[in-house]
């Protein structure tokens, strides 16, 4: 090998780039096996009610069409491991677009022509799909997703409100938001000899084939699952998907192969998405900023089938020092869609109305809005005590302040102006757990020097395949490019989801610890027997609970320009500062830090979901509705990072990186808005229609 | 039902002509394909399903996203947007027909160079749109952000980065690798 030995972090490009660069990469849906046929969701038209028809006649009359799987004749599942999964199995209509058939045609054309031709009779009940702050149904669940208790109080929060000299009381609304990775939902399911293999878009097949096993009453050594290559999740394929489901059933039922793409509209209802958010917080301070009380409360909504509790008010329980505090969720079930994650649940929408509050505290006291940040850094972590592995958030600050030029500043507000353009800045912290998952690794070394590490990982674009090769190769002490990466694949040891910005950490230190043990076997002598060696190991240590409390840090800085006469803002700059641990890859970690900042600005600037009562549907439900930022959005957007050297968190020293970058982001650009305009908009996005009235 | 003989996986799934298909010949990438396709085929179908040319994505079906862009006759289409049936003898190239020989073409080297992107979904669909932008702009063509008096000469139109992130608005990215787009099409820019 001509190749040198590269140390962790070095810019190292993607394994699959040139597959991707070429189009020869194939997703879910790009495996032809000979006989395919296409299946089409039928979704519901009613928001809450029962089937009490499915009329298949016309359809089945549709030439290519095969059959149509309904309620009556799908094959029986087991009980799902996730209630969404339990498709075609009753009458019951939990939410709009909820699948009510499936038709299985020869070609695309005839299987969207026969799901046209279904006509299904519902008996429909009044449906309930408004959150509110005070909505009857509300109750206190016991936990919040994440497992998080759903409320934590410490000292007496009213009391220290009502005795601060200085308070803020604010509410926040969030509508949904909406995952839309650029790849639909997809799945190729074929059985042969009782074994079933399904190709899905998901960010962990190792879960999908536990998903399938159970549902389908298979021994997990009967189910295979492949997501070589995924187009994005953003958590929306963390968990098992009903497309994967249903392509499974109808490739039962005909024998055949069966191909299913969800159209893009049918993801905002089947895919879960960030639940709405309604939030109120309180901040008690002394007239020096020192914060007394911080109160978080949020109320959301779920759906009938199943229980998820955006964690938004966790973050508080992390950031900053006060001796009251009280952080609470409440939920209420409604006739609506199923909320799932969406890149960092909890901590995104948690963190916009936090720290706006921040900076409405900033404003309301006369201090720098990095300044009060700082005077307010706790020396353990405030909910829990326990002390920080390490926190940067400090010195996120000071240097994205340096580096954005911050304090050039004029606080006064609506102070800036060039022709019709006001101009302004705002500021936000992040913050994000440090999240490790159970995940085994081989590591194999051939006769002829190179290496082969196994996991099953998921690549959905982070770069995992890249930077499994480089942790494997640092291990081995050998060039990465001697280095066989096999991820992917259910048959693969297990791996966890990539989710929680976890993937790096979990997969890679049972990759260190295989590729450790391996090298360990060589050094002992003896050579390569032709077999060659393999070590295997598991990552139960870093997986276990830490006495530290350990999260990623960062702080974003923002430039806005509104227009006085539209009132449309446009993002002149955006600089974000992390503090994550040891960065592993230069390169693929900059472009995940930008990914993030990018959902972040459509969070504040153009994504919006708007729930139609009338019908109980999201009305956005295409991309040409929700806007997602388009390249023109996208002007000078920088990350950077402090490298840390955390030695509590795995062999690597790393954090998770993919979910930060947007926590922050939208209150950042919101109060730069504010600074700009001196208007504060309390709910996203800050679309001109927004705006206008108080330009 | 089942009448069709599926022997293997693209081009012998062809159902026989009837009312509603029609045969004709796409200049695919440099080589003449004949196919009978139902009169409902959008393109990017044909290309994905009945072609094997799965480097062209759908991203929405609706010409939302830009994700299958192609150049047809040179000019870059949502080929979601187009009826295989009214394409009869054009050249259409794909995200396969750019690289010469085993040598990707520069726009694909840029985008590997920049890390111009990250689940690689997007990738074919602006690499291809990027091609296409760069003819337009070469034969003249305005967008919202060209000086007028710039238009009006005629000539080619010089890109900067606000020209290019104008023009590239089409090609939507979930991953947010717009800044390393618009740096891996300035590498190949004139
Ligand atoms: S798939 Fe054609 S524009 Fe989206
Ligand atoms: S690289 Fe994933 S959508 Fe663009």
């Amino acid at each position: 090998m001509s190749h040198a030995t590269q140390p962790l972090g070095a810019p190292v490009a993607r394994r699959e780039g040139r597959e991707k660069v070429t189009g020869t990469a194939r997703y879910a849906v790009e495996y032809h096996p000979a006989g395919r046929l296409h299946g089409r969701i039928v979704p519901a038209t009613v928001a809450r009610g029962r089937v009490t028809a499915v009329r298949t006649a016309d359809a089945l009359a549709v030439p290519g069409v095969h059959t149509v799987l309904t309620h009556e004749n799908a094959p029986r599942l087991r009980e799902p491991d996730d209630p969404v999964l339990a498709v075609l199995q009753n009458t019951r209509v939990p939410h709009r677009g909820w699948p009510v058939a499936l038709v299985v045609a020869d070609s695309l054309e005839a299987a969207r022509a026969g799901a046209a031709a279904v006509r299904v009779e519902y008996e429909s009940a009044g449906h309930d799909t408004v959150l509110t702050w005070d909505h009857p149904g509300m109750y206190t669940p016991e936990q919040a997703n994440g497992g998080y208790p759903a409320v934590r109080e410490r000292g007496d929060v009213e009391a220290a409100l009502a005795a601060a000299p200085v308070t803020v009381d604010a509410t926040y609304t969030l509508g949904g938001l909406h995952n839309h990775p650029m790849e639909p939902h997809a799945s190729t399911a074929r059985w042969a000899d009782g074994h079933l293999t399904v190709h899905d878009s998901s960010q962990g097949s190792t879960t999908v084939r536990d998903s399938l096993a159970q549902a389908f009453g298979l021994g997990r050594d009967r189910v295979t699952v492949v997501s070589e290559h995924v187009g994005g999740g953003f958590g929306s394929k963390g968990t098992t998907r009903p497309q994967a489901v249903l392509a499974a059933m109808a490739a039962r039922l005909t024998g055949r192969p069966v191909h299913i793409a969800l159209p893009r509209r049918y993801m905002p209802a089947l895919v879960g998405h960030r639940a709405p958010t309604i939030q109120r917080v309180r901040l008690g301070a002394d007239r020096d900023g020192v914060l007394r009380a911080v109160s978080h409360e949020v109320a959301t909504q779920t759906s009938r089938i199943k229980e998820f509790v955006e964690q938004a008010a966790v973050p508080a329980r992390v950031m900053y020092a006060s001796p009251h505090s009280r952080t609470t969720h409440r939920v209420v079930a409604l006739d609506v869609p199923t909320p799932s994650w969406m890149r960092a649940p909890g901590e995104a929408p948690g963190m916009y109305a936090l720290e706006s509050a921040m900076d409405e505290l900033a404003c309301a006291l006369g201090i720098d809005p990095v300044e009060l940040r700082l005077r307010n850094e706790p020396a353990v972590e405030p909910d829990s005590g326990r002390p920080f592995s390490s926190r940067g958030l400090a010195g996120c600050l000071h240097e994205g302040a340096r580096l954005f030029r911050w304090y050039d500043r004029d606080p006064q507000p609506a102070a800036r102006q060039e022709g019709r353009w006001l101009l302004g800045t705002g500021t936000a912290s992040a913050t994000y757990p440090v999240l490790v998952s159970p995940s085994a690794a081989s590591a194999h070394a051939a006769p002829d020097g190179s290496y082969t590490v196994r996991v099953n990982a998921t690549d959905i674009g982070t770069g995992a395949r890249t930077v499994i090769g480089q942790i494997a190769a640092a291990a081995l002490g050998t060039p990465q490019e001697n280095v066989r990466v096999e991820i992917g694949d259910s048959d693969l040891p297990p791996g966890s989801v990539a989710g929680g910005s976890s993937g790096t950490a979990s997969w890679g230190s049972a990759v260190h610890h295989a590729a450790t043990a391996l090298a360990r076997r060589l050094a002992e002598g003896g050579g390569v027997p032709p077999e060659g060696v393999t070590a295997t190991a598991d990552n139960e240590k870093e997986a276990a609970a830490s006495p530290f409390a350990r999260h990623a840090f960062g702080a974003h800085f923002a430039e806005v320009a509104v227009d006085t006469l539209t009132g449309e803002v446009r993002v002149r700059r955006m600089l974000g500062v992390f503090a994550a641990g040891r960065i592993l890859n230069a390169r693929t970690a900059r472009s995940q830090f930008i990914g993030g900042m990018t959902m972040g600005l459509g969070m504040a600037l153009t994504e919006g979901s708007t729930m139609d009562p009338l019908f109980g549907d999201y009305a956005e439900h295409d991309l040409a509705s929700y806007h997602i930022p388009v390249c023109a959005d996208v002007t000078d957007l920088q990350a950077h990072w402090i490298d840390e050297d955390d030695h509590h968190l795995n062999p690597m020293g790393s954090k998770g990186i993919g979910e930060i970058g947007i926590v922050g982001t939208a209150a950042a650009l919101g109060n730069a808005v504010r600074h700009a305009t001196g208007v504060r908009t309390r709910s996203l996005p800050i679309t001109p229609d927004t705006l206008l009235p108080y330009l | 039902m089942d009448t069709i003989a599926w022997t293997d996986d693209t081009d012998a799934a062809q159902p026989p002509p009837f009312g509603d298909h029609s045969t004709l010949t796409l200049h695919v990438n440099g080589s003449d394909r004949k196919l009978t396709l139902d009169h409902r085929t959008t393109l990017l179908d044909a290309l994905r399903e009945h072609l094997g040319l799965t480097g062209a994505k759908k991203g929405c079906d609706h010409g939302q996203c830009g994700a299958c862009t192609v150049l047809v006759d040179g000019r870059r289409a949502n080929s979601c947007l187009l009826l295989a049936v009214a394409q009869d003898g054009r050249r259409v190239t794909t995200i396969e027909g750019l690289a010469d020989g085993d040598r990707p073409h520069p726009l694909q080297e840029a985008f590997l160079e920049r890390d111009a992107f990250q689940c690689g979904y997007c990738t074919p669909g602006q690499i291809c749109s990027a091609l296409g932008m760069l003819g337009e702009a070469e034969d003249g063509f305005p967008s919202y952000v060209t000086a007028p008096d710039t238009a009006a000469a005629d000539g080619p139109v010089p890109l900067d980065a606000e020209e290019i992130r104008e023009r590239m608005s089409g090609n939507l990215c979930r991953c947010g690798a717009y800044p390393r787009i618009v740096e891996a099409i300035e590498d190949v820019t004139p």
